[in-house]
């Protein structure tokens, strides 16, 4: 990727390694995501993708290397400065504010921002991507249905007015259904613009949308490659695809 | 989480002794109550019924006056509890321990009343047509010195052992309880302090709605009331009171919004603390005395409303507050009188706790109670 290698990174990791207590969770791990790209991060269970996000977020501190948000070092800036600054995520399962209501959870996303005009705005935007979600303002959100929950969650993170989108395993707890209006619904928000950063461990519908790719194994960056070439790459057909 | 709410039974398990055990004390209490209120029905209809004369001989008729007295006194009552209530469940709501050093916090605002109004009284400003001003001001500033000690209590006790298990900082609040008494006899002694007396036009009694009220008491019912309001306008309709239900549901989640969760469990430490001092200058206002160890009682008592009402539920402090009170000033003429206890108006204590033990037997949720488990969040 030449071409993108000339920009300034939206978010990058510079020899991130990660311990919880002594045990040694990411090792020496770069990457790099570049503004308005896809891009996809497979491993398998206790890889360290979770770490990876935290570290992202600054929700975890690193024992070394540097995380970068447009070329600024922010090891030590908490999460709400990286949020300010256009990073948020969609957790895994979503944890919406269950007991608030539809309208309060959307309304938190936007927790740090004070432009009224821009919030009304993009609820305005939020409600035509989500009409569903539109119907159910004041509905407390844990009496939602799970495609419900994630056009929420989606929702919830978009009103922070992101630059790039971390989505922890999106398809995790969704009917088989639902998995593919979800990845359209991703699709639809990186065509606004904004750089989308999947962990997934539906390895194939990921890359499929990705531009490119990287994979964990035991906290180690092993594969970084194109999309095209990691579908393409035997080893992972065998260990993530589950193709032949 | 908290055993208090945790106690469900697994479907299918077999019944230990424990269990029957269990079973017989709701029985035997709800047939304590059944029993009772029919006798006092009896008694009611007519004093030389047979039923009603079989446990009390001395059985009389209550005269709606003195019932509608009774529900007065229990309603101002209940409302101070639920206000200190609010306090525990709002701190129970974000960190999930009781603090039981909140009931101290109500103490140093009856304190701090006492301190302002012989102040106030001195300068002849406790009568007359400065009397309401005055109370004002001394709510404000009894419940500015509660804020302050319930936010250098989560400073100093409670915030490093943030993240150890929820036993610690449980009998850390303990610890702070008695640290707080002794420091309050230290300043003031151990005896007993009184308030001014109220102007006599406070003290006169009022009808509304066919009620004979002492204006004490409607003042107290209208201040308890406004500071109620007040608080659920900022939980339910400000930006920071939605992210300290933010906080209380979800921690990670929230600090992901952008949401600071340090400044917001201070905010309600801060807002709890407010509610207790104002609840202790109406203490003030009712008894006018005060001593080191009133936190005790009335704390242990809100503790007890808030559990009643659903602990970290702050409709249900406010409704378990106002039930416990009510409860506690009629259930002594109207329960246990009728029954043939001796005594009965030095029993108000033990219809409270029981009204607890029977409120975990039965809804160890609470009346309004929500499971409040992790499971919530899967």
């Amino acid at each position: 990727m030449s071409d993108t290698d000339t920009r300034v990174p939206l978010l990058e990791f510079r020899n991130i390694n990660t311990h919880y207590g002594a045990v040694h969770i990411l090792k020496d791990v770069n990457l790099a995501i570049y503004p308005g790209e896809m891009v996809s991060l497979l491993g398998g269970n206790a890889s360290g993708k979770s770490t990876t996000l935290k570290t992202l977020l600054g929700m975890v501190t690193p024992t070394s290397g540097e995380v970068v948000l447009d070329g600024e070092v922010v090891n030590d800036k908490p999460t709400s400065y990286r949020v300010e600054r256009g990073v948020t995520m969609v957790p895994e399962n979503r944890r919406l504010f269950k007991r608030l209501s539809v309208k309060e959870n959307l309304e938190l996303g936007a927790y740090l921002r004070n432009d009224k005009d821009g919030i009304a705005e993009d609820l305005e935007r939020i409600y035509t991507m989500f009409p569903r979600v539109k119907e159910r303002l004041n509905q407390k959100s844990g009496t939602l249905s799970g495609g419900e929950q994630q056009m929420v969650a989606m929702g919830r993170a978009l009103m922070s007015s992101p630059r790039v989108l971390l989505m922890d395993e999106p398809s995790m707890g969704l009917a088989p259904a639902l998995v593919q209006t979800n990845f359209e619904l991703i699709q639809q928000i990186h065509e606004e613009g904004i750089a989308i950063f999947m962990v997934e461990q539906n390895a194939n519908m990921a890359l499929s949308l990705a531009d490119r790719g990287w994979v964990l194994q035991t906290g180690r960056v092993v594969l970084d490659d194109t999309a095209e070439n990691l579908l393409a790459n035997p080893e992972l057909q065998k260990s993530y695809l589950g193709g032949a | 989480m908290f055993p208090l709410t945790s106690a469900v039974q697994v479907k299918g398990s077999r019944r230990t002794t424990v269990d029957w055990f269990l079973v017989l004390i709701r029985v035997v209490l709800i047939s304590l109550i059944v029993v009772g209120i029919l006798a006092f029905i009896a008694q009611q209809i007519d004093p030389e019924n047979a039923f009603a004369k079989w446990r009390n001989p001395g059985a009389n008729r209550l005269t709606a006056a003195q019932f509608k007295g009774l529900v007065v006194t229990g309603l101002s009552q209940g409302a101070m509890y639920g206000l200190i209530a609010l306090g525990y469940s709002m701190v129970y709501g974000v960190l999930g321990f009781i603090n039981f050093a909140h009931g101290e916090v109500f103490m140093l605002g009856a304190f701090t009343g006492f301190v302002t109004s012989n102040k106030l009284a001195e300068a002849g400003l406790w009568e007359g047509a400065a009397f309401l001003p005055s109370v004002i001001m001394t709510a404000i500033l009894a419940a500015l010195i509660a804020t302050g000690a319930a936010v250098l209590m989560e400073r100093v006790a409670y915030r490093p052992l943030r993240g150890s298990p929820r036993l610690i900082p449980l009998i850390t609040s303990i610890g702070v309880s008695f640290f707080i008494q002794n420091a309050v006899i230290l300043l003031f002694g151990p005896g007993a302090k009184s308030y001014p007396s109220n102007p006599e036009w406070l003290q006169q009694k009022r009808s509304i709605l066919t009620f004979e009220v002492e204006g004490t008491k409607i003042l107290v019912l209208i201040v308890a009331a406004i500071s109620m309001a007040g608080l659920w306008f900022f939980v339910e309709r400000t930006k920071t009171g939605k992210a300290m239900r933010a906080v209380a549901e979800d921690k990670e989640i929230a600090s992901l919004m952008g949401i600071n969760v340090d400044r917001t469990i201070v905010t309600t430490f801060a807002v709890g603390g407010a509610m207790a001092g104002i609840a202790g200058i109406l203490w003030g206002l009712l008894f006018r005395s005060v001593i080191a160890t009133t936190g005790f009682l009335p704390g242990i008592k809100a503790f007890t409303a808030a559990v009643v009402g659903g602990v970290g539920n702050l409709g249900g402090a406010m409704a378990g507050g106002v039930s416990l009170g009510t409860a506690e000033a009629t259930a002594p003429l109207v329960l246990l009188e009728p029954l043939g206890v001796d005594g009965v108006s030095q029993l108000r204590d033990a219809v409270a706790f029981t009204l607890l033990i029977l409120v975990l037997l039965i809804k160890p949720t609470g009346l309004f109670g929500e499971r409040l488990s992790s499971e919530d969040r899967a």
